[in-house]
């Protein structure tokens, strides 16, 4: 799956990054997800969504070769990691890396393709059409 | 043990003393009043003393999540605010979308206890555990937009914020408590409190994860509920539109107020549609946390080459601003909509009393001496949006109307008080009820004053029949019993009333935040909690409280409405006072609307804690 985001979508909902934090350590907590929604207000009105596409400039630029390649995508491992290093944020051209006081690693997304499936405006896609938007179309109606 | 979902502390402010700690929530307030709502009730109920002035600083403000606020479940972002309301002399609360509620409970709160008044203008910042006030004359008089952006460039893109307007520094009591751009807790007048506190916002910042019992339980029935809302027709139908997509039956049905509740119908109704709004100044559909049928609709308007981002205007500001005030054109409604928001004024009860004032000045008793020249006319923007400044700032006329319209005809006099549409002392909302004999008994037995959402019944008034009484007053309880339960949990109704999603769902949702088996039933008795207590504040707060406080307005029982498809009729008030005997004894209430002691036995309320402990202790 590769991560796709339509940021004329997003209503700002931040499904995406509570279904994310459950995906990644199993809680409830937008600020530990992989993925995230800035609002631009009030104008003009905009979302600005910060996710990984698992173009691996993280990987390549990680010193400790915490972060590997997966079938799925980029992971990282949390025993390799070394913070307070936080050159794959630096090497990230979509802003996609995260941290949080109580996560010794840094976050990045798994490519798990939740935030995909549950997104209610659709505004999160696979590239590669493999995880289904789980919600309607409406938003062509005028 | 604490059940789960909550984190068994809440924050107490002290504005006086500059100071604040934490007392723990307790299992008797979790288990039984749940969150949001019912916390506020119960809060208040045990620590607002009677006589209390709403402006003074014993008036506590209560903001209280629930439970389920911001967890992965269909619309989940819901906070209450809660005081003694300078509107009505009584319980006063309303509730919020946006991100707020999720902040709180991110920061570690299972609500915010706010008392006191600061010694200047301030920000009560909360950093997690940290808690300060901040400095805020540059902020005071800034409109609540502008106070926003300001807050969050000097604070940081990650605090949530809950700001007034200037209407809320000059204790106009509608004042409203706005965050992100267009959610608003409007009612009741909550914003003026926090004025009244020296608090000009609230900033929150959360970095904690939520309280819940079971995770994965959490995920997997999020999932697929999820999966579920997506699947139902109404969520693809209903959602482009949001709630303006109602106004086109309402005013099909004789109910969308026109020109101060004196017609159900507009003839410019088009300009007031969801779709028309679709169609002509939409930017984009905005959620609230958790959100699967985002029903704000963010809209860019131009108006005489002014252009103005606004939320909406959703239906009640379509109603109020709209059609209660002869407007138009769309973008006419949407600019009052931005003004009200900006200056930080109810959009609904802001109309009201502007219909109010162009009846009053119609009849002479607001003339052109008070309105410095100006003539005062439904349709007319340019009079309206002057007005609402007037309000805002209290100046002349506006001084007068910042009471609301309840207060404005005690003042006028002149047989003004027979077209001042409150319940209460808090203004009608968007539906004419005097051809609607059940949503007419909601608005008159609402406990906040005049408000449609604790118990959305018009659409029960067409199924059945609108003059019919049988069976209306077991409709306005079921609904009023309901309602609590998504106020407790501090999720949103829309996904009941408006989507189709069952009520069935609720207790297993709850259930896997906490842990603890619940069924709805169990909830709705709950609920029927909640509205006895906010019942029994008003008789203790306000002496002589009874009956005559749950009669509408004479317009809906004296005066027929003019137009549409209920042309010449009007509510008969025999047909009143029997819905209100019926009310009451349903309920166990007495005939003055007094509960009986049996009633409160068997809802287990017990006296408040402040009449357990002696005057001036703890």
């Amino acid at each position: 799956m590769i991560l796709q985001a339509l940021e004329e979508e997003c209503s700002g909902c931040l499904a995406c990054e509570l279904v994310c934090s459950l995906v990644l350590f199993k809680e409830l907590n937008p600020r530990k997800a992989a993925i995230r929604i800035r609002g631009e207000f009030p104008a003009p009105g905009a979302y600005r969504i910060a996710c990984c596409d698992q173009c691996g400039d993280c990987a390549a630029a990680c010193p400790h070769q915490a972060i590997y390649r997966k079938a799925s995508g980029y992971w990282i491992d949390p025993d390799k990691c070394r913070l307070p290093c936080t050159l794959c944020a630096d090497a990230c051209p979509r802003d996609a890396i995260f941290f949080h006081a109580d996560v010794p690693h840094a976050i990045k997304c798994v490519s798990c393709g939740q935030c995909v499936r549950y997104c209610p405006t659709r505004a999160l896609v696979d590239k590669d059409g493999k995880v289904e938007n789980m919600a309607p179309v409406w938003r062509n109606a005028r | 043990m604490m059940p789960g979902g909550y984190w068994n502390a809440i924050l107490r402010v002290d504005l006086d003393r500059g100071a604040h700690w934490i007392t723990s929530t307790g299992e008797a307030l979790a288990r039984g009043y749940i969150g949001g709502r019912g916390f506020a009730a119960r809060l208040l109920y045990d620590e607002l003393v009677p006589g209390t002035d709403p402006f003074g600083p014993d008036n506590p403000v209560v903001v209280a999540p629930g439970p389920m606020t911001g967890v992965f479940m269909p619309n989940t972002g819901k906070v209450t605010f809660a005081a003694r309301s300078p509107a009505t002399g009584l319980y006063g609360d309303s509730n919020m979308g946006g991100h707020f509620g999720l902040a709180v409970r991110m920061a570690g709160y299972d609500a915010l206890v706010i008392r006191g008044r600061a010694s200047e203008p301030s920000v009560l910042v909360i950093d997690d555990g940290r808690v300060r006030l901040l400095p805020a004359g540059d902020l005071w008089g800034l409109g609540s937009f502008d106070a926003e952006v300001r807050l969050k460039e000097k604070l940081g893109e990650d605090f949530q914020v809950a700001v007034i307007g200037p209407a809320g520094e000059n204790r106009v009591v509608f004042a409203c408590i706005s965050h992100d751009f267009g959610r608003q807790a409007g009612r009741t007048g909550v914003g003026a409190v926090l004025g009244s506190k020296n608090i000009k916002a609230i900033a929150v910042r959360g970095t904690r994860s939520l309280p819940v019992a079971n995770p994965r339980r959490v995920m997997q029935v999020g999932q697929r509920l999820f999966r579920h809302i997506f699947s139902l027709p109404g969520t693809a139908s209903w959602t482009p539109y949001g709630t303006a997509g109602v106004t086109t039956l309402i005013n099909e049905v004789g109910a969308l107020p026109t020109e101060n509740f004196r017609r159900g119908t507009h003839d410019h109704w088009q300009e007031l549609t969801g779709e028309t709004l679709r169609r002509r100044i939409l930017v984009r559909d905005k959620g609230c946390t958790a959100c699967a049928i985002p029903c704000g609709k963010y809209s860019r308007a131009r108006l005489d080459g002014t252009e103005r981002y606004v939320e909406g205007p959703e239906y009640e500001s379509m109603a109020l601003l709209g059609s209660n005030l002869g407007m138009a054109r769309l973008e006419e409604v949407a600019h009052l909509n931005w003004l009200c928001d900006q200056l930080g004024l109810d959009a609904i009860s802001a109309g009201a009393v502007a219909s109010f004032a162009v009846e009053a000045f119609e009849r002479g008793l607001i003339t052109r001496q008070d309105t410095d020249g100006r003539k005062l006319a439904f349709g007319d923007y340019e009079s309206l949006a002057w007005l609402m400044e007037q309000i805002a700032y209290r100046r002349g006329v506006g001084d007068l109307l910042a009471g609301g319209v309840r207060h404005a005809a005690q003042a006028l006099g002149g047989g003004s008080d027979a077209y001042a549409i409150h319940v209460k002392g808090l203004e009608v909302s968007g539906y004419e009820p005097r051809n609607t004999l059940a949503m007419l008994l909601s608005y008159m037995t609402c406990d906040i004053g005049a408000h449609h959402n604790r118990a959305w019944a018009i659409l029960h008034d067409i199924e059945v029949g609108r003059y019919k009484v049988e069976g209306k007053a077991e409709k306005v309880i079921e609904l009023q019993h309901l309602r609590p339960v998504y106020d407790m949990l501090c999720v949103c109704r829309f996904p009941w009333i408006e989507v189709g999603f069952g009520t069935e769902h609720y207790a297993e949702m709850l259930s896997a935040v906490t842990g603890e088996p619940v069924t709805w039933e169990h909830l709705t008795h709950l609920a029927e909690r909640v509205w006895n207590i906010t019942r029994l504040m008003a008789i203790r707060d306000r002496p002589g409280f009874g009956r005559a406080d749950d009669l509408p307005p004479r317009r809906f029982y004296e005066e027929p409405v003019e137009g549409g498809p209920a042309h010449g009729h009007h509510a008969d008030l025999a047909d009143i006072q029997r819905l209100l005997d019926r009310y009451y004894q349903l309920r166990g209430w007495d005939e003055n609307g007094h509960p009986k002691p049996e009633t409160l036995e068997r809802l287990e309320i017990g006296p408040p804690a402040f009449a357990r402990r002696p005057a001036g202790a703890g």
